[in-house]
């Protein structure tokens, strides 16, 4: 692969005195999470072949309260979310995209009661945008043609905000076989983790919301879970494993299979 | 006016009358709840209830139950054009008073008929298929006794209200064709007619005996009816139209932002506010504002317009990830837990004032932290309410006041606002490692 890829933070963008296109919001799963850790990389990688001039906060930036606020806790949602806005609006930041569904959502329609306003795009979107441009080029889909692909919608991504097609547009790209499972789009069936129940044990059941998910996507034996959110991700690779299928089907983001497409 | 004519106006204004009372009683209950504005945006809203209450157009998802249930709303509809006529001859002692129409008059009596079969037919299926036992969401432990009978209730009633309308149509029509006194011959009976031979056996006075029968069954059946409506489920009708108007326009995945605390954590972000200040004369009457619910006044007035708009029909419940994999959450029970206190609430109130307290609440009393805790906050529920009721927004500040008034949370969520506080993620990593990712790339 070609030479490291230097990301930028605003502060150095600042000194440098340098605007950056947009602030690319990593996110607490984006940067503490291992596995949440390939799919920055791979949207760092594609924002670098785009020659978009873009840059992360580092470690100003911080959890924007979603979990907080989604179980109830308003204060601590509402304080992470001013420092997040004194940050952005220090940097005059105007464009924001975020490798994560739950970020996506609180900052585009919760931090403007707040006073942050931004826009805000959620990496498929904006990844989307840079094919429409014609900023990126995906030729021939490379490992992924003919494969079958079926993609999980995010809760918050999905239901939450209305986007079903740009993700689904990135996967025609790949030259794919992309199948839908039985509940899909705005009928998507959650994968458990949101509302805060990926940092809790799920309360008394029969069954595990993943597992049920997961049995769903595996009925159409897909080659590839295609997810949009590192909570699906972490989710539904859980439940490949539960099933066993790990040498059968692999779970990824979108912009890693768009990034393994464009030889990333 | 005849004495019959005289009885009925008395009936007619009784169950009017008795109707407007229960609604204010409603209306009231509904205002117990807290402001919100949902004034905004009104061609949206006009749009968005021609769509979806009118045009019910969320009831097709599910097309066989979508369809049947169409064919219900619009023979209900068109069918009480027919009890005005019903309700001009009671009060003048007329009959039939439209067959001046002519021709159009043989239509609308024929589409009626055809309707009512419709009508009837459909409530015959739901009947069987909701007791049936095969559909998941009409087993659920919170549509156990009353609200299984009130279902049945409704069915059997739209049934029995149908057939002593075609029965009536069917004595009429062999009393217009034996030329009986004040019997006009006017309309087309193309299902009663069918149901003729049943009587024809029977005398000319039989005959005018069964038809008066019919009429003031019909007519006194369905103005008991609309007073059944208002403990009823049924009583979305009604409700339907201004609950999907008055619905929230903001994408799903945003969750209100509580002003009060906005005020709280800028106080205390703002390096200049003295905390030593003498805060502003507080208003000796008002009473100290709860963060989130924990009882139905604590609510916003459309999340018990919500409760009181609930069909019960359970769709919510089905699509709901917790419900579907056991857990103890429904949302149509937080809809209906939310409706019965609401309900209690008010009697509170008819009987002992308006500031009585029962020391009960909606949390505790009829809803558990178990359930509350179960919700992944996906919206499916949102998503699939034909009505466009949000049970979310309830759960959600249920929680607020779980959490921000008894601290009662889950222990690893606890662990998780700890860890937001301290290190700015929800988990314990030092906040200097944010960008370690970057040395790999
Ligand atoms: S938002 Fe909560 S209650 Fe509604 S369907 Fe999802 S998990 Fe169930
Ligand atoms: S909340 Fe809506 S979907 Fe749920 S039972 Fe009531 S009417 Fe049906």
């Amino acid at each position: 692969m070609s030479e490291a890829i230097k990301v930028p933070t605003m502060a150095e963008m600042l000194a440098a005195n340098e605007v950056p296109e947009v602030l690319f919001w990593v996110g607490c799963a984006g940067s503490f999470d291992d596995r949440a850790k390939k799919i920055t990389k791979a949207i760092v990688k594609i924002l670098h072949k785009a020659e978009v001039k873009f840059a992360v906060l580092g470690t100003e930036e911080g959890c924007t309260g979603d979990p907080a606020k989604r179980a109830g806790n308003e204060f601590l949602y509402q304080m992470q979310a001013m420092m997040n806005i004194q940050v952005l609006d220090g940097y005059e930041v105007k464009k924001i995209v975020t490798g994560c569904p739950h970020c996506f959502n609180t900052m585009k329609n919760e931090y403007p009661d707040l006073g942050g306003n931004y826009e805000v795009v959620h990496h498929t979107q904006f990844i989307q945008s840079l094919i429409n441009d014609g900023r990126l080029k995906i030729e021939g889909g490379g490992a992924f043609k003919g494969r079958k692909i079926t993609f999980h919608d995010p809760c918050y991504l999905g239901r939450g905000n209305g986007e079903y097609e740009a993700p689904r547009q990135l996967l025609e790209k790949l030259d794919a076989e992309l199948v839908e499972m039985k509940r899909c789009k705005s009928k998507g069936l959650c994968c458990g983790a949101g509302g805060a129940q990926m940092f809790k044990e799920a309360e008394p059941g029969n069954k595990e919301v993943n597992i049920e998910r997961t049995e769903e996507a595996l009925e159409i034996k897909p080659s590839v879970i295609a997810t949009g959110c590192p909570f699906c991700n972490t989710m539904m690779t859980d439940g490949v494993k539960h099933f066993e299928k790990e040498d059968q089907t692999e779970v990824f983001d979108v912009a890693e299979l768009i990034a393994q497409a464009a030889d990333l | 006016m005849g004495i019959a004519n005289i009885v009925f106006l008395v009936i007619l204004i009784a169950a009017g009358g008795a109707f407007t009372y229960q609604v204010s009683k409603i209306r009231r209950n509904i205002l117990l709840g807290r402001d919100v504005d949902r004034s905004n945006r009104k061609g949206e809203r006009w749009a968005m209830m021609t769509r979806v209450a009118l045009g019910q157009s969320k009831m097709v998802t599910r097309p066989l139950a979508g369809i049947m249930h169409i064919l219900i709303y619009v023979g209900f509809v068109i069918i009480n054009i027919e009890v005005l006529e019903i309700v001009i001859d009671g009060v003048f002692g007329t009959h039939r008073i439209f067959a001046f129409l002519g021709g159009f008059y043989d239509f609308l009596i024929g589409s009626f008929e055809i309707l009512a079969f419709l009508v009837l037919f459909a409530c015959v299926v739901f009947l069987i298929r909701r007791n049936a036992g095969t559909i998941k969401r009409f087993k659920a432990r919170e549509l156990t006794s009353w609200p299984k009978n009130d279902a049945n209730i409704i069915l059997v009633v739209e049934i029995l209200l149908m057939f002593a309308f075609l029965s009536m149509n069917a004595t009429d029509y062999l009393l217009q064709e034996r030329g009986a006194d004040h019997y006009i011959v006017a309309g087309a009976y193309p299902v009663s007619s069918l149901l003729a031979p049943l009587f024809d056996g029977m005398s000319t006075e039989g005959l005018i005996m069964y038809e008066r029968g019919a009429w003031w069954f019909h007519i006194i059946g369905i103005l008991l009816f609309l007073n059944y409506l208002p403990i009823s489920k049924h009583f979305h009708i009604i409700l339907a139209f201004p609950n999907v108007f008055y619905a929230s326009l903001t994408p799903e995945g945003k969750f209100t932002n509580m002003d009060k605390v906005t005020d709280e954590v800028k106080l205390m972000m703002d390096p200049t506010a003295d905390p030593y200040a003498t805060p502003p004369p507080a208003d000796p009457d008002a009473v100290p504002e709860k963060f989130g619910a924990k009882d139905v006044q604590d609510l916003h007035w459309k999340n018990l317009m919500d409760a009181y708009s609930c069909t019960e029909c359970g769709r919510c419940t089905s699509s709901c990830p917790a419900n579907m994999t056991g857990k103890l959450l429904s949302p149509r029970k937080i809809m209906m837990d939310t409706r019965d206190r609401l309900e209690e609430v008010g009697r509170n109130i008819d009987k002992h004032g308006k500031d009585y307290d029962d020391g009960k609440s909606l949390l505790g009393d009829y809803i558990q932290e178990e359930e509350l805790w179960a919700c992944t906050t996906c919206n499916a529920c949102v998503d699939a309410c034909p009505v466009n009721i949000n049970p979310l927004e309830i759960i959600v500040d249920l929680r607020r006041y779980l959490v921000m008034e008894e601290s009662k949370s889950p222990t690893e969520l606890n662990g998780m606002f700890t860890n937001v506080e301290n290190n700015g993620a929800p988990w314990a990593f030092p906040q200097a490692d944010r960008l370690k990712w970057a040395e790999e790339l």
